[in-house]
């Protein structure tokens, strides 16, 4: 095992296609015009000096380490500035250059603390490489102002600023400018006295810095330096694997020493990042090794008992046969499971077969219901594929951005870099939000139109939008004729076309001023490329489906599908949403999104998995709990999911699973659903397994086992050992053999092997066979559905049940900031809560004054469903109306409130929209009360097993 | 019958008085029921002699210098309105030596005219040049100027039509022409002089390099420190906008050219062009890497111009008189004239535009007259802040480019600023650096550290101490500086520190010649 440290070219590639052929130091090169004289001798394995370059940013061309001399050339050009051009003759060493070089080198030691042996980054540091290179003997000067005393700033938990080691080659304020999109750091002062400068000279916690550590990256010296590796030491060796935070799965180098994790560093082969990282993923990864992992299998009776460890095999017989006893005495369909989109596609898709072929039934639903199942529907109804349409990299192409109900720059961040790289290249922006999300306006950015909408009139905002291009003869008509259903077309075009629709009607329901509208809806249809993305403020609704379809409507109708630069575009929340849905987590559905029903199917999947299977489809997570509650469903195996914490209307989940009479809770934390388990089986995070992702751009990426599990064994392997238990024979001895299986038993898998992923880096389905090499942009010649036209279906607009009223006149909408991941299991364990301690309510200006409330305030929440309490935050991010809360805390209780409306066509909750009455209390609400003592108790009851130990 | 009198309002004149004499004549004249018409010039470029009166008579224009308040009285005594004899009377300023010696074409009209009078601009042969350029094809416009040998005037010499033709042939919907009007250069003040003494002729300059690249946008940089300038800049862009001299349909030809004054950041490095760009956009005043040449992406990555004030003035001229004209006067590859400002210990400070190919002892001793104190001239420093120290053995050396650059020093933007022999060389070499250290932007190494330890550097020497060790570091430093920096503010510190070193060592400790190569 090694290190595996990619190459540093010095500067970018050239994305042009001419070449140009150049001698350097004599040997023949050639390259594509607009490559740096530097990046093209590293491509022949000639190493430049060089300090101020990295292959990840633009060159700066200020260090002038890198110098050369060309044939017939004037002076010393900077081999990082200077393009190579056609004929050149470069010198890259001499004695000149050689005089030039060991000049530079000995100023910069001038200013430099001799420490080498003791600093951080002795063994990973260019400067020490640089002077070793330049063959730098002795420093001269004596140095009388110097940088030597500057004072260090830790501010920020995760790396440290020791600005007395600066070089002052501006890769970090670089990278937080092209990398990152923030422009948190610049360099203050001029000559000498220049130094790098967060915000306006303020410590890094107090600039705009959102930690996302590609300054860290980008150093070339220990100034800017993980706190890690300052307290372990250098890693020694790294394995690739895959971020287990979001759906832009980051590749990873997770650099080790040992069974120790020192930093994680974004790979820069990675396909999704390019090298690039958010918060979560590069830092908080401290909870796999939190104090409160539980790494003991536990039972107990009830759950007013206190737990008892018991040995793996004890916990896995006894949980298989109250499963069994559970089937005896209420039914074969009275257990089930549910999945994760936190787990790898291989643990899915055994626990989907566990539960169809062992249980006996297709209880099985996942997660996703809760997020993004009505993207699956929507886009498979019209597009005949449940997932987006294009690669990440797509979005360099876009002339046009149109974000719907989405944060990215919090919930997707490396996107959201690499969308802000677009918007300052000249993309033009349009966001549909409620809120004023960051991209509104940013460092460089600007949205050229904010659709505030009111919430839950996306499906009137949509429709307005169509209108307008359907009216104003926006069409493009060639792509609707070849490509789309056209008697479809026809119909929707009517359908559109009623003044109901047009943005003057629409305004009275949707608050957005029509001429405005007109504008965007313009700006869209005009577009060379305009590209769709969208969250779960789309999905998240009672007409979530209806307005994925409207979408879908929308880019078929411009003819915005089908190359780079356009498309559909779902931002899907977890890292393996995408994956667990393709593996069949759903009730009704065989991996593929195949009916259960479906006989040939269904036949496919009997013969392979030697077992009778059901063809009824099972109970979605909301009829589990409504089953459990008249004792029809009594026994739950729930992997990596934390249902008593993520699903709406939590009163009832808690009811259901009191009622529940055996609850197999298998994750790495005493999460607040296994306070309600009975069984426990311990699982292992991302970096003790081995499995594959599937991120939001449809890419299977690897996730290696880069230390041994903490309780013993992977996650599948409980799963496999539970089924055998149950009498399901099981006998994987690696999860490629599971991937084996899934490709030999899904079509768009069908090319998909750990040979092929560990080749590429990264797989995108579909992957029809053996030869292919995946799919970066799907719907290129014909739509995915049997007849290869795209449908267009109608999207008539019904407002939600959950209106305002005198009672509730607020509307609550949630979302997800930057630092904390969904529930917050993990990043709650981990210092990224020095951001985010606490889940606020946001709330207008107007609406605080009405309450007479002030920002930190105490204030009730109170919806049909529940009540809680939350400390408020006054802003003007929310207009009049609307108030906005993360749902990161349990002890927040934001899913007390939710209710249990839910999207027509597949039950994800309309976790965007309740109505709420807000008033200034002084003490938490009574289920706040109430789950703390439930929650303490339940902690007393896991201390007492850790006593018997 | 009025009189027409000239009181400069040339910011050096005013601020040697210019101002209250011109009150005092006034008020003198009204009192004495004299009818006055009086014009604030630029001025005629004799600084020592500043304030400058000039009175119309019908010899010609008669001058009166240094004026004061107290003399006003006199000067109506002795009828000075009329060219009356007087103490201070200097008879016709054309006539006078300093004066008639030169070759006048860029500054042909500074101190003649009324600087933002359209009427005396036009009539003094003002705006015939974009007259011509009007009838002819960009080519043809940069074809003239690249034949009348005209060279940037800024530092780099570099030729202005080759300069144009790049920008010319890079297709873009948007490119700029820039006027560098930072004049940082200590002693300079020549784009001072055209820019308060004549600011039509920078203003026609500019629409013809408009006109001759295809910019439809123009900026004109300017030092902050030049308020005078600004004013009158201003004034004449007002001017020329209401005779459709700019704007959207230049005298009725349906080119358009706008033009508008942007103040500088304060910085000397905010000259260099590419600086003045970032500067111009916005940001810190960095240097940028080059290529890109700003002649392809420049201003806002768009193909600009970026000329000096004396540059882009001297283009009307060329364009009126034809690209020979001016070829005609210099010599070799520095064709046509410079103005060279004298300053520092000198008798006669002050402009003087002449043909390249007149040596710098003439400049010294026939303009200027030799040093202000008596004493001997030790050193000169040609071309601003960044030139080489020449000592007296060079000063036979022929004002022209290739001349100065075989014993390598520069013209730069035509700045001579004189030493006497009590002078510390070793002293004026650790103020190159301290120049350096306080101007660097601080974007490459060797400047940005270099120029620090080099003042540090000098310090040692100063004190004596260990000169064994600090001449060749100080030597190797140079070396650094000379071919490591980003831009030539440290790529051409070494210029008057090593000339310095090498001209003077018995200044900086060391007397034993063999020591110093
Ligand atoms: C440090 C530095 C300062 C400069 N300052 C000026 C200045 O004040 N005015 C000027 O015209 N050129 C200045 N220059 C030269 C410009 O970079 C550029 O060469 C010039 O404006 C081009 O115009 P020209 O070709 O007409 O000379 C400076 C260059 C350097 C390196
Ligand atoms: S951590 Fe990221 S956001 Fe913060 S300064 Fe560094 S690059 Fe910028
Ligand atoms: S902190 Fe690091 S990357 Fe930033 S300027 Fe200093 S040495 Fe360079
Ligand atoms: S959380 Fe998302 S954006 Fe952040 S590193 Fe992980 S995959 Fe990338
Ligand atoms: S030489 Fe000095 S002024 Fe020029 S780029 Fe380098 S640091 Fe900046
Ligand atoms: S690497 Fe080229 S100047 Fe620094």
């Amino acid at each position: 095992m090694s290190m595996n440290k990619p190459q540093d070219f010095g500067t970018p590639a050239s994305e042009a296609s001419q070449l140009v052929t150049l001698e350097i130091d004599g040997f023949k090169v050639t390259v594509p015009a607009g490559t740096s004289i530097m990046r093209a001798a590293a491509s022949i394995g000639i190493d430049i000096p060089k300090l101020c370059a990295t292959d990840s940013i633009e060159p700066f061309g200020s260090c002038r380490l890198c110098v050369v001399q060309i044939e017939g050339g004037r002076g010393m050009p900077a081999s990082c500035t200077t393009p190579a051009a056609e004929g050149l003759k470069v010198v890259t060493q001499n004695q000149k250059l050689a005089d030039v070089r060991r000049g530079v080198m000995e100023l910069y030691i001038s200013d430099h603390p001799l420490d080498c042996l003791t600093c951080s980054a002795n063994g990973d540091c260019e400067l020490q490489d640089m002077a070793g290179a330049v063959g730098l003997r002795e420093v001269r000067y004596n140095p009388v102002e110097t940088h030597l005393h500057a004072a260090k700033d830790e501010s920020n938990p995760y790396f440290s600023f020791d600005p007395s080691k600066c070089i002052v080659c501006s890769r970090c304020v670089r990278a937080c400018e092209e990398t990152q999109g923030t422009f948190a750091l610049t360099i203050d002062g001029r000559g000498f006295d220049s130094k790098v400068s967060p915000g306006q000279n303020q410590p890094f916690m107090d600039s705009e810095c959102v930690s996302c550590g590609a300054c860290v990256q980008a150093c070339p010296t220990a100034t800017l330096m993980e706190k890690s590796v300052i307290d372990h030491g250098q890693p020694e060796h790294s394995i690739v694997t895959t971020c287990a935070y979001c759906g832009v799965g980051c590749s990873f180098r997770a650099e080790m020493k040992g069974e120790q994790v020192i930093r994680m560093v974004p790979n820069k082969d990675g396909h999704a990042n390019h090298g690039h990282s958010c918060v979560k993923g590069r830092f908080a990864f401290g909870y796999a090794t939190h104090k409160d992992r539980i790494t003991k299998p536990m039972i107990r009776a009830s759950i007013k008992d206190a737990w008892q460890e018991v040995s793996w095999e004890e916990a896995i017989n006894h949980a298989a046969s109250e499963l069994k006893r559970i089937q005896t005495k209420y039914g074969k369909d009275a257990i089930g499971g549910i999945t994760s989109s936190r787990c790898t596609n291989e643990e899915v898709f055994i626990m989907q077969k566990l539960i169809r072929a062992g249980f006996g039934n297709n209880n099985v639903d996942t997660c996703a219901r809760v997020c993004h199942s009505p993207t699956g529907y929507g886009l498979k109804q019209t597009f005949g594929e449940s997932s987006g349409t294009q690669n990440f990299d797509s979005v360099m192409h876009a002339d046009v951005i149109l974000i719907i109900g989405a944060n990215p720059t919090d919930g997707h961040p490396v996107f959201a870099s690499q969308m802000k790289k677009r918007l300052r290249q000249g993309a033009k922006l349009i966001i549909v939000d409620p809120r004023q999300i960051d991209l509104v306006k940013s460092a460089h950015i600007q949205a050229d139109y904010h659709l505030k909408l009111r919430p839950s009139t996306n499906v009137a905002l949509i429709n307005a939008l169509a209108h307008v291009i359907v009216t104003e003869n926006l069409l493009d008509d060639a792509f609707v004729n070849e490509r789309c259903d056209v008697a479809s077309f026809q119909k929707w075009k009517t359908f559109i076309a009623q003044d109901i629709h047009s943005p003057e009607a629409s305004e009275a329901i949707t608050g957005v001023p029509a001429a405005e509208l007109r504008a965007a809806a313009l700006l869209y249809a005009t577009a060379n490329n305009a590209a769709i993305y969208y969250g779960l403020g789309v999905t998240e609704h009672s007409q979530g489906s209806t307005m994925v379809i409207g979408i879908a409507n929308l880019a078929m109708a411009t003819g915005n599908l089908g190359r780079d630069g356009v498309g559909v575009n779902p931002l899907r929340g977890q890292n393996n949403v995408q994956g667990s849905c393709d593996m069949g987590s759903f009730p009704h559905e065989f991996p593929g999104y195949r009916h259960v029903s479906d006989p040939s199917t269904h036949q496919l999947f009997e013969h392979a998995w030697k077992t009778e299977l059901s063809a009824e489809p099972g109970l979605r997570i909301p009829n589990m709990f409504d089953a459990a509650m008249d004792s029809s469903f009594m026994g739950l195996y729930c992997e990596g999911e934390d249902i008593a914490q993520s699903d709406p209307d939590i009163q009832h989940v808690h009811a259901a699973l009191r009622k529940m009479e055996c609850v197999i809770v298998q994750d790495i934390f005493l999460n607040e659903t296994a306070k309600f388990a009975h069984v426990f089986l311990p699982g292992a995070s991302f970096l003790e397994k081995n499995g594959t992702f599937t991120n939001a751009e449809r890419r299977i990426s690897p996730v290696r086992k880069v230390m041994s599990p903490l309780a013993g064994y992977q996650d599948w392997e409980v799963t496999q050992m539970l089924s055998n238990a149950m009498g399901y024979p099981m006998n994987y001895s690696h999860p490629s053999e599971i991937m084996a299986e899934i490709a030999s038993l899904t079509p768009a898998f069908a090319g998909v092997s750990y040979e092929k992923i560990d080749e590429l880096g990264s797989v995108q389905w579909p992957c029809y066979d053996e030869e292919s090499t995946g799919t970066p942009i799907m719907h290129e010649q014909a739509f995915m559905r049997d007849n290869g036209k795209g449908l267009f279906m109608l999207t008539e607009f019904v407002a939600t049940t959950e209106k305002v009223n005198g009672k509730f006149p607020l509307i609550l909408t949630t979302g997800r900031i930057l630092s904390q991941y969904n529930v917050g299991a993990q990043t709650r364990r981990t210092e990224n809560n020095v951001w985010h301690a606490e889940d606020r309510l946001e709330i207008h200006p107007h609406d605080a004054e009405d309450r007479g409330l002030k920002t930190d305030d105490w204030v009730g929440i109170k919806s049909r469903a529940g009540e809680t309490v939350l400390r408020a935050l006054i802003s003007e991010r929310v207009q009049p109306g609307v108030v906005y809360t993360t749902f990161h805390f349990p002890e927040s209780g934001a899913n007390v409130i939710t209710t249990d409306n839910s999207d027509w066509a597949t039950n994800c909750p309309e976790y965007k929209v309740t109505a709420v009455q807000v008033m200034k209390v002084s003490q938490p609400s009574e289920w706040q009360n109430n789950y703390q003592a439930f929650s303490e108790d339940q902690l007393e009851l896991l201390a007492q097993s850790a006593g018997n130990d | 019958m009025s009189v027409t009198v000239y009181v400069p309002n040339d910011s050096s004149a005013v601020s040697l008085g210019a101002d209250r004499v011109a009150i005092a004549i006034m008020a003198e004249a009204k009192k004495r029921g004299i009818e006055i018409d009086l014009i604030r010039n630029g001025s005629r470029g004799l600084y020592w002699l500043e304030p400058l009166v000039e009175v119309a008579t019908s010899a010609g224009r008669t001058a009166y210098a240094p004026v004061q308040v107290s003399d006003v009285v006199g000067l109506f005594d002795a009828n000075f309105i009329e060219g009356g004899h007087h103490a201070l009377c200097l008879g016709l300023t054309e006539e006078l030596d300093y004066f008639k010696k030169q070759q006048r074409l860029t500054f042909a009209r500074v101190g003649k005219t009324d600087p933002l009078s359209l009427d005396d601009y036009i009539q003094q042969d003002g705006y015939r040049g974009l007259s011509n350029a009007l009838s002819l094809a960009p080519a043809d416009i940069v074809k003239r100027v690249t034949d009348s040998g005209l060279r940037g005037r800024g530092g780099a010499a570099f030729p202005t039509g080759i300069k144009w033709n790049t920008v010319l042939n890079t297709p873009s919907a948007q490119k700029y022409i820039i006027c560098n009007a930072d004049e940082g250069d200590s002693g300079t003040f020549s784009d001072r002089m055209i820019m308060e003494g004549d600011p039509f002729v920078l203003i026609e300059g500019m629409t013809i390099a408009g006109l001759a690249v295809g910019a439809t946008q123009g900026y004109i940089y300017l030092r902050v420190e030049y308020p005078h300038a600004h004013i009158a800049l201003n004034s004449a862009i007002a001017t020329a906008y209401q005779a459709d001299y700019l704007g959207d349909n230049i005298q009725g030809s349906g080119k358009k050219f706008d033009l508008e004054v942007r103040l500088g950041a304060g910085a000397y490095v905010c000259g260099e062009e590419t600086s003045l760009m970032e500067s111009l956009e916005g940001k810190r005043g960095l240097v940028r890497f080059k290529p890109p040449l700003p002649a392809i992406s420049g201003l806002f990555g768009q193909p600009t111009v970026v000329n000096n004030v004396i540059s882009l003035a001297s283009v009307p001229i060329i364009m009126d008189k034809g690209g020979e004209y001016y070829r005609d006067f210099g010599l070799g590859r520095s064709r046509g004239t410079l103005p060279m400002q004298l300053a520092g210990n000198i008798k006669h400070p002050g402009l003087v535009e002449v043909a390249f190919g007149m040596t710098l002892r003439e400049l010294l001793y026939d303009f200027g007259g030799g040093s202000a104190s008596g004493r001997p001239i030790r050193a000169v420093q040609v071309g601003g802040p960044l030139g080489a120290y020449l000592p007296e053995s060079q000063f036979d050396t022929a004002l022209d480019y290739e001349a100065f650059a075989a014993i390598w020093t520069v013209l730069g933007h035509g700045g001579v600023v004189a030493f006497d022999d009590t002078v510390n060389m070793a002293e004026m070499a650790r103020y190159s650096m301290e120049f350096c250290a306080i101007e660097s932007c601080g974007k490459c190494t060797p400047c940005r550290i270099g120029s620090t330890r080099g003042m540090e550097v000098m310090d040692e020497i100063l004190n004596g101490q260990d000169l064994a060790k600090n001449i060749p570091l100080l030597r190797d430093l140079c070396n650094t500086l000379l071919n490591g920096s980003l831009c030539a503010l440290g790529g051409m510190t070494p210029y008057p520190v090593l000339s310095a070193l090498n001209h003077f060592p018995e200044d900086f400790g060391i007397h034993d010649t063999a020591n110093v190569a």
